[in-house]
């Protein structure tokens, strides 16, 4: 089992890995199915933010999509929690909870980008493409 | 009690998930009162509690062969009766978190709670009045339910 400082160790393909987290189904296909892109490989799916811990911990992502509302452990004590675990990991929020406040405070938590929903196919391929920009893997 | 401009941020936002979310726009008519009885209940209902600022309930309620329709046009392919209760769960989510644009975030919203087919099961308290938002979508017809203090 990784440890709680784990590196994550670059897929042989070169891709980077992608987690997510939503306790919605249909939200995490549609998400995987929309993400299955050259440069991201889905390895890991979780319902909700203890889930989401504990696969991270295993396997820890290079990318990660998180819902905030969700049972358990909500997104925001997740991001919390993901960035200890690997401060450099890129988050996505991917919430219908559209008030400024919810925003900032996922930023400040160390979510790098903010997406709400509803969003259109493309909207979720521009705003991950715009999160790898900001992060420098644009190549 | 519920304004109309409060109103208009449920209108606004179902309307806003269907052309987003649904590929393509519904009629969203205006909202009504709930004079006598209960609000209509369809085969699958998604309802979400609200608790800070404003307390009460939203839920949205439709048939099986409307989210059928509506996961297909998402793309899903598994058309699952547990993906139908992800679904307007996943709306009534979707509609109340976004309320939080205008509400602030102490508009508190639950995780969604599902009910396939058992009407008794919702409860609206008696002492608020449910204000109902008529959608039409394709052929299909469902509810945005709003009830307040």
């Amino acid at each position: 089992m990784a440890s709680a400082n784990a590196k994550a160790e670059p897929l042989t393909n070169g891709k980077l890995k992608l987690m997510i987290c939503d306790d919605s189904n249909i939200i995490r296909r549609k998400i995987e199915r929309e993400l299955q892109i050259e440069r991201l490989q889905v390895i890991a799916t979780a319902a909700n933010g203890k889930q989401a811990v504990e696969a991270f911990r295993k396997e820890p992502a290079d990318v990660v999509t998180m819902d905030i509302t969700m049972p358990e452990m909500d997104g925001i004590e997740c991001v919390e929690n993901l960035v200890k675990i690997k401060p450099d990991v890129l988050i996505l929020v991917i919430s219908a909870l559209s008030d400024k406040a919810t925003a900032i405070e996922a930023l400040k938590k160390g979510a790098n980008g903010f997406l709400c929903k509803p969003f259109t196919d493309r909207q979720l391929t521009e705003a991950l493409e715009e999160l790898l920009r900001g992060a420098g893997n644009d190549d | 009690m519920m304004t109309k401009v409060e109103l208009e941020t449920f209108v606004e936002g179902t309307t806003h998930y269907f052309a987003t979310a649904a590929n393509q726009p519904a009629s969203v008519g205006s909202p009504y009162i709930v004079q006598e009885g209960k609000p209509t209940i369809q085969e699958f209902t998604g309802l979400i509690s609200i608790a800070g600022k404003r307390r009460g309930i939203v839920y949205f309620t439709a048939s099986r062969p409307m989210l059928t329709v509506m996961l297909m046009r998402m793309g899903e392919t598994e058309l699952t009766q547990e993906n139908m209760c992800d679904l307007v769960g996943e709306v009534a989510n979707t509609i109340s978190g976004n309320a939080r644009r205008d509400f602030g975030k102490d508009f508190m919203i639950s995780v969604p709670t599902v009910v396939a087919g058992e009407p008794e099961k919702i409860v609206t308290p008696d002492n608020i009045r449910s204000f109902v938002i008529p959608i039409n979508w394709r052929s299909h017809s469902a509810q945005l339910v709003v009830c307040l203090e």
